[in-house]
């Protein structure tokens, strides 16, 4: 299998560089500041201290031993990316490209964001190393996501809302691409997941792969042996490629990445990109996208404000094409579900996003053999979903 | 190869004259494609050299909020690719005016490259502007573009290095079009110190006329812009005035008194400088 992207940025006919000229030395010179970066002892080292230190690397394996009997097939892992600093593995991205933005000169930084999460884990490092933050965020995010809005500003940063388009995450990000534009000179932007111009579907996937690399290594101490299948919720695709990347090469481990459905993929309220979209160019990359006949951009939705993302990293993409990985969709109503499911059996709250990658291994645990293993990306915890989830259930509180 | 070289004829005959063209911006189908047939009849009445016009796109990531709104007004009354290549036909019994699509990258894609060329020159286009395909990504539209003799137009930016803008304008054809600020486009108050010297330095590297764009919005900027570039293009500010005079039957008129403006004051400056720009 080759090494990609390949050196213009691309996975097979996905990827590449889509940006307005003035954007494209930023380009050039973030790929040429992250490979010295990469080749560069210490910088390795710091990131593997704050990881440590900071974030609280290595997270755990953890066996879901109640999970796992009540559905009465694979032995489930979870992989607690919850249990990072700030509640989720958006951290992990975070922390590396703001040593990078602090290596480059960058004063400020910036970053859209949907949910929160990386809104709030960019807001965590640029407090960390003393930088100027302002973070974009859909003005229908800002009333949905009160709580994170509130942290991030706890945190020092400048948030920004959004009003045009949609007023959700696709719209923060054109609106971070444009600020960038205008203060590209100065200003760092951290882009929060897989997808993006080149170089950062390489950066961020490079950054979360320690949560393949340490699940790999913890499994095989477990188990004594790679896992069967890899379940993870999709959408920019972050937490995902983080997982997978390090097993691609282990040719007999199933990758399953799970989509928003929504309310249903026939009702055309989700954000099933991989599922239900057609390829085209949007935000930098070409990938798959949600939009209609005449390539413009349709509206996504999903009760997790992190899956809301008309599109998808350009890898994930490729995987889907070679068969590599595949994909499917879960509801709103069997997300729910699955996290009251995991709250009563292993005393553990996860977020919506990552709910969906637990209610896929519901479906898919009790078809697999007992001496088969499965490890689940718990890619967040849940505390930023309790309004939404006692709104969904009818409570007030 | 119908429409090939309507934008190096008129950039001869206006470097003949010693002129700088003026290229309004214009979003079709803001407020409806009727109206935006009518206004390229009327820019060209007012000295209008060549017309940009606005391809709209859901997600206009290189455009400020005037544009964005255009672009929003001219998605709601259905100007598709197809729809807005049908109205250009038509205008072309009329005028001759050199016709540039200015828009984005994922509706030619869906569109199909080589389908979009080939309808294109037909429809009597002339060149393609997009903002988001730089050299490097360009492959699969510039040969259709170049085999129905349709112009690939691209941008430079202040934060282009030398070489690079070298190397762009030798695979450009058409005019250069350098953005004048480091930022989305809309009216700025002020223009760039440094953008005269910009733009010569740029012109000394390149043989292609050089246009530039991005947050000129007064006759008096077109102006000065006009003693040293060989084009000044003008968007923002013409979505602008189509926004404030939406219910008004005047729309097209105000708009192309706007323009009129703007080329008076271009032509009343004493031009410093090489006429040989458009070889």
């Amino acid at each position: 299998m080759p090494s990609l992207p390949d050196s213009r940025g691309h996975f097979a006919e996905y990827g590449g560089r889509y940006v307005a000229e003035t954007l494209m030395p930023a380009l050039f010179e973030l790929e040429k500041a992250y490979k010295q970066a990469r080749r560069d002892p210490e910088f390795r080292r710091e990131l593997e201290r704050y990881s440590r230190e900071y974030v609280g690397r290595p997270t755990p394996l953890h066996f879901a031993a109640h999970l796992t009997e009540r559905l009465g097939g694979a032995k489930i892992y979870l992989k607690r990316e919850d249990l990072c600093h700030t509640g989720a593995h958006k951290v992990n991205n975070t922390l590396g490209q703001a040593l990078l933005a602090v290596r480059m000169g960058k004063t400020r930084i910036t970053a859209e964001t949907g949910a929160g999460q990386h809104g709030v884990a960019s807001a965590t490092m640029a407090a960390f190393f003393r930088r100027e933050c302002e973070v974009f965020m859909g003005s229908l995010d800002v009333e949905r996501q009160s709580l994170n809005v509130f942290r991030m500003k706890l945190l020092g940063a400048k948030v920004t809302a959004v009003d045009s388009g949609s007023r959700s995450l696709k719209d923060a990000l054109n609106e971070a691409l444009r600020d960038w534009i205008a203060t590209v000179r100065n200003t760092y932007y951290l882009i929060g997941t897989a997808a993006g111009p080149h170089p950062y579907p390489m950066i961020v996937r490079d950054f979360q792969s320690v949560i393949g690399r340490e699940a790999r290594r913890q499994i095989l101490k477990a188990e004594g042996r790679v896992p069967d299948v890899l379940v993870a919720c999709v959408n920019g695709g972050s937490n995902a490629i983080g997982l997978f990347y390090p097993f691609i090469r282990d040719a007999n481990v199933r990758m399953v990445g799970v989509e928003a459905g929504g309310l249903g993929l026939n009702t055309g309220s989700h954000a099933a990109t991989l599922n239900a979209g057609t390829v085209g160019v949007l935000h930098g990359n070409k990938t798959y996208l949600l939009q209609d006949e005449l390539g413009q951009i349709r509206e996504t939705h999903s009760i997790a404000a992190g899956l809301d993302y008309p599109g998808v990293g350009p890898e994930l993409a490729w995987l889907k094409d070679t068969g590599r990985a595949e994909y499917t969709a879960v509801t709103d109503a069997e997300a729910l579900e699955a996290l009251k499911v995991l709250s009563e059996t292993e005393g553990i709250i996860p977020a919506l996003e990552s709910s969906h990658a637990v209610a896929h291994a519901i479906k898919l645990a009790p078809t697999m053999g007992k001496d088969q293993v499965m490890i689940v990306n718990l890619s967040g915890r849940g505390d930023k979903d309790m309004q939404t989830v006692a709104r969904a259930f009818g409570v007030t509180l | 190869m119908a429409n090939s070289g309507r934008i190096a004829a008129k950039f001869r005959e206006l470097g003949a004259r010693d002129e700088a063209a003026l290229i309004p911006y214009i979003v079709a189908g803001d407020p409806d494609l009727e109206t935006t047939g009518r206004l390229v009849i009327e820019l060209e009445h007012r000295g209008a050299d060549l017309i940009e016009l606005g391809v709209p796109f859901s997600d206009p990531m290189a455009d400020g909020p005037a544009n964005q709104r255009a672009a929003a007004r001219g998605l709601s009354s259905g100007a598709s690719l197809h729809a807005i290549l049908s109205m250009v036909k038509e205008l072309r019994s009329r005028t001759e005016i050199p016709i540039v699509l200015f828009g984005y990258y994922n509706p030619i894609f869906h569109y199909g490259c080589e389908r979009l060329c080939a309808d294109a020159a037909r429809a009597g286009i002339d060149g393609l502007l997009v903002v988001d395909l730089p050299p490097e990504e360009a492959a699969e539209l510039r040969k259709p573009a170049r085999e129905n003799g349709l112009d690939l137009i691209y941008l430079l930016a202040p934060t282009t290095p030398l070489d690079r803008a070298q190397r762009i304008a030798r695979s450009a054809s058409g005019f250069l079009y350098y953005v004048s600020v480091t930022g989305v486009t809309g009216a700025r108050a002020e223009l760039a110190s440094d953008l005269e010297e910009h733009v010569r330095r740029i012109k000394d590297v390149a043989a292609l006329p050089v246009g530039v764009g991005f947050g000129i919005s007064t006759p008096e900027q077109a102006a000065r812009v006009a003693a040293f570039a060989d084009a000044v293009i003008v968007g923002s500010a013409l979505s602008l005035m189509i926004e404030s005079n939406l219910r008004s039957p005047e729309l097209v008129t105000a708009v192309g008194a706007m323009v009129g403006a703007m080329k008076d004051a271009m032509r009343a400056v004493r031009r410093c400088g090489e006429a040989e720009a458009a070889r």
